[in-house]
């Protein structure tokens, strides 16, 4: 018997995991925490209009992401509409716009089923080809690369957009690249823990790691930690358990942020 | 020529001209007290002297070698940072900006400036957890890691108690006079702007003045200043 198809799904999980997480702690501190969640439904409007005009829905969704993300961190600071205001906007007319259009259009007599499996996320994880894990290395490769590179960017940024800018960084360019590196993260992670649970592996391992650690340093690497082995867990959980893949993730997750969170008080 | 020039600047703030007409000019080791009533426009004109605005009429020149990547910034802190998890050292060394990896060039810089401000001793502990006098200390320190001619503070003891203040007070004079930096500081504290500053440059609807301090404690508009209870 071959066990591949757990060693594709971890893999790709724990990369998966990992960079939301090393774009948490940037988005967290940001007070962007709500973009993901925002995006996820972005994306699965995006995913519904791909099903009806029969496009892959990787090819559709990822620009369509990507533009909803760079439109957001936009208006965030100067439109009339508020960031949290914006993004809820545009967070319900996606999903509200995405069911319709899955009811109108659907050929398959399952709607809820696949409704489910957009929100939710599918066991499709477990049968991931090659070329899937593949795909998800190189990106992942991509989103860490950057990130190591830029770290002291990312950190000046994050910590004082102001002051950087004022000494010559450019903030919109790095601001940019946060937002498209987000949502491509959040389409290949919607394979995963589905449309509805991607922000909590944005958002649980960062403030988990902020509940131990003072330094951004620290931060930033405990949340990588705490997101892989969280995914590990989940992933061997839901096998043995026979628990959705996504829910157990995200429940894995928030165990940990609870008990860090005891812990102090 | 001198280290900044601007010529005949108007600034708005959300499509409303707040001033314009504007005229002034720094010299190298100057110290400026820019003052002036709430939404006169202080901190958009320091914006505009940073780049981070432009202004909508009239220009900013830079003389002597000044660029952007020599200018050090002391904001008013936001509500991200009083619960941003980072050290004192992590925030001081992302006041070197030039490089895109830290090297021995950095630390040594940062360990400078924070010794200057004498917060060495606090360089492992976290931003959140000091007092307001130490996190400006802290911001002002990083300021100076960018700042090679210019610093540009913007009201830089607000909200901190009477000692604290003429400490943070009698730091930035040594910074004006030891270290031969240029000071710009953004103020509604019109009794110690005229104390520490050697120019002053009021703003309301219009320029109201700009000149030395000793000039300034005679002009009309200081007086329309202290009349209304400054």
């Amino acid at each position: 018997m071959s066990f591949d198809f757990v060693k594709y799904a971890l893999i790709t999980s724990v990369l998966v995991s990992l960079c939301a997480a090393l774009l948490g702690v940037s988005l967290v501190l940001k007070r962007y925490s709500m973009i993901g969640d925002g995006l996820s439904h972005v994306a699965f409007g995006a995913i519904a209009i791909a099903a009806v005009l029969k496009i892959t829905p990787m090819y559709f969704a990822l620009p369509v992401t990507a533009l909803a993300a760079v439109v957001l961190l936009r208006t965030g600071k100067n439109s009339k509409i508020k960031g949290d205001a914006s993004i809820a906007v545009i967070s319900v007319v996606a999903l509200a716009f995405g069911y319709m259009l899955l009811n109108i259009f659907s050929t398959n007599a399952n709607i809820s089923g696949d409704v489910c499996t957009t929100l939710f996320g599918s066991t499709s994880i477990l049968t991931l080809s090659k070329s899937d894990v593949y795909l998800c290395l190189g990106l992942a490769a991509v989103v860490i690369a950057v990130y190591i590179i830029f770290y002291n960017k990312i950190f000046s940024v994050t910590f004082d957009e102001d002051f950087a800018s004022a000494s010559g960084t450019d903030t919109s360019l790095y601001n940019l690249a946060l937002a498209v590196i987000t949502a491509v993260v959040i389409v290949i992670a919607m394979n995963l823990v589905g449309a509805l649970l991607i922000s909590a592996l944005i958002i649980l391992p960062s403030l988990s790691a902020m509940r131990i650690f003072k330094n951004f340093k620290s931060v930033t690497v405990c949340s990588a930690v705490i997101a892989v082995i969280c995914s590990v867990i989940g992933i061997l959980g839901s096998i043995m358990f026979d628990t959705p893949v996504g829910a157990t993730i995200v429940t894995a997750n928030a165990v940990v942020f609870a008990l860090l969170s005891l812990r102090k008080h | 020529m001198a280290l900044i020039t601007c010529e005949n600047i108007a600034l708005a703030y959300e499509g409303n001209t707040i001033v314009s007409g504007l005229n002034f000019t720094v010299n190298s080791g100057d110290y400026l007290c820019i003052v002036g009533e709430n939404g006169s426009g202080k901190t958009t004109l320091m914006k505009a002297l940073l780049g981070l605005k432009s202004p909508s009429e009239g220009r900013i020149i830079f003389g002597e070698g000044l660029n952007k990547k020599s200018i050090g910034y002391l904001p008013q802190q936001t509500a991200v940072q009083r619960d941003f998890p980072a050290s004192v050292r992590e925030i001081v060394m992302s006041g070197c900006t030039d490089r895109l990896f830290y090297g021995k060039k950095e630390r040594l810089t940062a360990d400078e400036n924070m010794e200057k401000l004498g917060i060495s001793d606090l360089a492992k502990k976290c931003y959140r957890e000091l007092s307001g006098g130490q996190q400006q200390r802290v911001l002002l320190a990083r300021a100076l890691c960018a700042a090679k001619k210019l610093i540009i503070l913007d009201e830089p003891v607000s909200g901190l108690d009477p000692a604290i203040t003429k400490e943070l007070y009698s730091v930035i004079e040594n910074l004006n006079k030891k270290d031969k930096l240029t000071v710009i500081m953004v103020s509604h504290d019109i009794k110690q702007a005229v104390t520490y500053a050697s120019h002053i440059l009021h703003i309301g609807e219009k320029p109201l003045f700009f000149g030395k301090t000793d000039d300034y404690l005679v002009s009309d508009a200081c007086g329309l200043f202290s009349d209304r209870g400054e």
